[in-house]
């Protein structure tokens, strides 16, 4: 059942934690990463809604744009509306090809001289030589040097805080640098989760110790890859290479909301026509919740059954342990793509009932501020 | 007087009489990690050696079972249905799946006792 990682495997600066806490390794994006701990995958999910989840996401890319205008620069690859971006301000887009279909997903943080992305491990080098091809004049740091933590849960902010006064006061997408034993953290208030939370950009020389510092809070548990794929599932998040792919457009995925009334007018990004006539038309298909009236979960790849006829499939289902039941996310034709709608999935060859519901599965509960 | 043997595949099987209950070890369990849902056969259904007859699904992933016997489904685990956490709970007990009516009584012989399934899980991990 245990198989050994291949030799060019990578490990992040906690590993060593992970392995202290008992953490279960699977491969992904190319590192060693803890899918659960000793608690395991449902008591992780639940005590991340109930209290604060420690994650450790430092796989993923951390990447600086500098020099004059990254914003506008950067605006030629993305449909996100950055030049509006003010200073400490972050906003989520995405990487568009030609034909309107999504590269990667990615959060942009406008700071005074440079812009601040982070992006998914498993798309960072790819990426990075989009940058590289398409920014001329604008230098391209990628932050080798740093770990990437993420703390969420409803008493995450207040736990913080205990460490770097003045999280508490951080608007809801907003990012500062805060100090911490005289070393600079970078903290944004947003997740993945759900949930009220910060992300945390901190040298990979001491992030043992501020993994640690926050694990010695009782508040604090942490929480593998296992629970951080069912969280972002209630909460009705996109999962890049199931959810997000270079065939979905943005508009399909129903994230036209994170594209701006002048970037719709204007174009200017790749596949900026397929989208506008999209968002004029409506899209042929849309991503929408799915919750299956029977305890089995639908797994990605599930066929979706209207009436007897394919409309789609699953692209990211499983079990939800505070909605304590299945859910699923998937596409459907338009005309299924109403609230309601009775669906049938494929699962095993059998057909089991389903219906097309609102998301979030799990109200989100981000920070007012 | 009923006897418990064990596969490779990590399922349990205890014998009485002609008929084999049959379950996955608490190594499995282990693995699996948290079981939120477990679809077995119908009864009545015939069940072949090397067959999947269960999927157990854990949060994470679905695993298929395979029946390391054949014969004729007699009796499901019908709690299973609210409670697929007795899979977790007591695996190699309460968190049964079938019972079967054994097509061939000799080949459970074929199966690891308790002490050789112990030395084989040592071998994992």
């Amino acid at each position: 059942m245990s198989s050994s990682p291949p030799s060019d495997t990578r490990r992040t600066p906690l590993y060593s934690l992970h392995a202290e806490l008992g953490a279960k390794f699977v491969p992904f994006a190319g590192y060693e990463m803890p899918v659960q701990y000793k608690a395991g995958i449902m008591a992780e999910h639940r005590h991340t809604r109930a209290a604060a989840g420690l994650f450790d996401v430092s796989h993923m890319g951390q990447v600086v744009l500098h020099e004059a205008e990254p914003a506008m620069a950067l605006e030629k690859l993305v449909p996100g509306d950055l030049q509006a971006l003010r200073p400490g301000a972050m906003r989520y887009t995405m990487f568009t090809n030609e034909n309107g279909g999504v590269l990667d997903d990615l959060m942009v943080l406008r700071r005074e001289s440079d812009l601040f992305l982070v992006v998914n491990a498993s798309r960072k080098e790819d990426d990075l030589a989009l940058l590289r091809a398409s920014l001329g004049g604008v230098r391209i740091e990628y932050l080798e040097d740093r770990a990437l933590l993420a703390l969420q849960g409803p008493q995450a902010v207040a736990v913080a805080s205990r460490l770097l006064p003045g999280v508490e006061r951080m608007g809801f997408m907003t990012g500062a640098n805060f100090t911490w034993n005289h070393h600079v953290i970078f903290v944004t208030r947003s997740g993945y989760t759900g949930e009220d939370g910060v992300e945390l950009s901190i040298p990979n020389t001491h992030a043992d110790a501020f993994a640690r510092a926050l694990l010695a809070f009782p508040e604090v548990a942490p929480i593998g890859l296992g629970a951080r794929d069912s969280l972002r599932l209630e909460a009705g998040l996109c999962l890049y290479g199931n959810d997000l792919t270079p065939d979905t457009t943005p508009i399909e995925a129903g994230l036209a909301w994170t594209i701006s009334k002048r970037r719709r007018l204007a174009g200017g990004f790749p596949g900026d026509a397929v989208i506008q006539k999209q968002l004029a038309e409506g899209p042929a298909r849309k991503r929408v919740g799915i919750k299956p009236s029977g305890r089995a979960p639908a797994r990605e790849h599930t066929k979706i059954l209207a009436g007897g006829s394919a409309v789609g499939e699953i692209t990211s289902g499983g079990f939800g342990p505070s909605v304590d039941g299945p859910v699923a996310m998937g596409y459907v034709a338009s005309a299924q793509a109403v609230n309601g709608t009775a669906l049938d999935l494929e699962i095993r060859g059998k057909g089991h009932p389903a219906m097309v519901v609102p998301l979030p599965f799990t109200p989100h509960r981000y920070a007012k501020i | 007087m009923s006897t418990v043997k064990y596969t490779k595949e990590h399922e349990w099987v205890r014998v009485e009489d002609d008929v084999a209950t049959i379950g996955i070890t608490n190594y499995a369990q282990e693995q699996l990690g948290d079981v939120v849902f477990v679809e077995l056969p119908e009864v009545d259904a015939e069940v072949e050696p090397g067959n999947e007859f269960a999927v157990v699904e854990s949060v994470k992933a679905a695993s298929e079972v395979y029946s390391p016997i054949g014969g004729t489904v007699v009796e499901v685990n019908e709690d299973l249905a609210a409670k697929p956490g007795l899979v977790n709970e007591d695996a190699e007990g309460e968190g049964w799946f079938v019972k079967v009516k054994l097509s061939d009584p000799d080949e459970v012989d074929e199966l690891m006792d308790a002490r050789a399934y112990k030395a084989y899980v040592d071998t994992l991990s």
